[in-house]
């Protein structure tokens, strides 16, 4: 009977702890995996669906859609919510996979984690140094209150952070159109159409 | 004296604007908040940042582009030897902001590299382990005074700056710069204005070329271009004032009630 409920007990804990993800492990398996990709001698169009999928997978696009519309979160109804939710995933696919698919080879190593709440581990990396360029510091947001599946949230280059800049530039769109969102929503689906 | 005086005037105008503006509790510098800074000028502002832009595209960014074609031990050291006359500047601004023993350090690095680094083409201090160098300058050391940034600005050809960084800047020629001093009212047969302007265009082109692609990649991903590097420039300079050492944690907490409040919806 001991012995039953000894490996009860250990079976309950191999189950609760089998899918949880460190942080810096998630960080430098999702690098790992984008740096395959990019060095597989794939043509840009691959590269770029290639990155799509890893984005759809590591990256909280829905809370970093919401976070870039900064105070308009909170004046924007339902339905411009959805519309632009829809509209924020198709631009940031687009635009993410853009940006990297201009790398061959990146090399990233992380270096440590920082646990600042529940919620948020900061994970520091280095993009490290070529010939053309010095090392690049590179800290990650990651979101960490799903335990089984940590999400990426920001992205901090030397200090400069995407989410702020991108949130400050959206927040511009919609205050030159005197607050109205569906400005920002033309601007975004003409992104991705182009 | 024409020229003195009316660099006096727009000197004072704008430190003078700036105290109006640092007035308004928005502007005020908040410890663990980002900078709501104000784009009080915005059309002329996203005018001369098209000008800026044609300019770039006409002239800088293919003097840059040329520049990067240069034999690699050239560029480095016309960037080692910009660089170690910044510490002209920089050293003054340790000094202002209290921090004499890195004033010390740069005295030390500009010393050597101005003689044994052959007046600064090598960076021998790096060579022997000195600290990184960071820049200072006068509209850093006004921030770190706790005088408020006032307005966003675009300056023709200069680019992004705000009312005090552009009021810290001319202090470079009220005796501020001594390789300003030392070139325009020098009085002596090798150097001249034309050394000190060529100094700062090689800086600029300098720096154009280290980001040729990240700001075609910016660019191309931008909807809107001029508010995102507004937002990268007042980021930058935010962590300069704090002296926020690069890839330093502090910045990640800034931003964290606009993401906690994202985790409560």
């Amino acid at each position: 009977m001991k012995k039953i409920l000894i490996i009860l007990l250990l079976i309950n804990f191999n189950f609760t702890n089998a899918y949880s993800i460190e942080a810096d492990v998630f960080i430098q398996s999702t690098v790992n995996r984008a740096a395959e990709t990019l060095g597989a001698g794939l043509t840009k169009e691959e590269r770029m669906d290639e990155l799509k999928k890893i984005a759809l997978d590591t990256v909280d696009i829905k809370g970093i859609g919401f976070y870039s519309l900064g105070v308009h979160r909170k004046t924007a109804n339902e339905e411009q919510k959805i519309e632009y939710l829809k509209a924020f995933e198709n631009y940031f696919l687009q635009s993410f996979s853009s940006r990297l698919a201009e790398y061959s080879n990146p090399i990233i190593n992380v270096d440590s984690k920082k646990k600042i709440n529940e919620n948020y581990t900061i994970v520091s990396s280095t993009l490290a140094a070529t010939d053309k360029r010095p090392a690049v510091k590179i800290e990650w947001r990651v979101y960490t209150k799903n335990k089984e599946q940590p999400l990426i949230r920001d992205l901090i280059i030397e200090g400069l952070s995407l989410a702020r800049t991108q949130k400050e530039e959206f927040n511009s769109i919609i205050n030159s159109a005197s607050g109205d969102i569906n400005v920002l929503l033309e601007n975004l689906r003409n992104f991705s159409n182009n | 004296m024409l020229k003195k005086l009316s660099i006096s005037i727009i000197y004072i105008c704008l430190l003078t604007f700036n105290v109006s503006a640092g007035s308004d509790g928005e502007l005020a510098l908040k410890k663990d908040q980002p900078q709501k800074i104000k784009d009080c000028f915005e059309k002329l502002n996203r005018a001369t940042f098209t000008f800026n832009q044609g300019l770039d595209k006409a002239l800088i960014k293919p003097i840059a582009k040329g520049y990067r074609n240069l034999p690699d031990p050239i560029q480095n050291g016309t960037k080692n030897a910009v660089t170690n006359l910044s510490n002209l500047v920089t050293i003054p601004n340790n000094v202002l902001q209290g921090d004499i023993r890195t004033a010390i350090v740069n005295t030390g690095r500009l010393v050597i590299n101005t003689t044994v680094g052959i007046l600064g083409t090598i960076d021998v201090a790096n060579k022997m382990g000195f600290p990184k160098y960071e820049k200072e300058d006068y509209g850093q050391t006004l921030g770190k005074w706790g005088i408020g940034p006032g307005c966003y600005m675009v300056l023709p050809v200069l680019g992004p700056s705000t009312v005090r960084d552009t009021a810290g800047s001319f202090a470079n020629v009220f005796g501020g710069d001594p390789w300003y001093n030392a070139s325009v009212h020098g009085n002596n047969e090798f150097l001249s204005e034309g050394a000190y302007i060529a100094s700062r265009a090689i800086s600029g082109v300098n720096f154009r070329a280290d980001n040729i692609e990240s700001f075609e990649n910016l660019e191309k991903n931008s909807i809107d271009f001029y508010a995102s590097i507004r937002s990268l420039y007042l980021q930058d300079r935010e962590n300069k004032i704090k002296n926020t050492q690069r890839g330093n944690i502090e910045v990640i907490y800034e931003d964290n009630d606009d993401w906690e409040e994202i985790d409560n919806k």
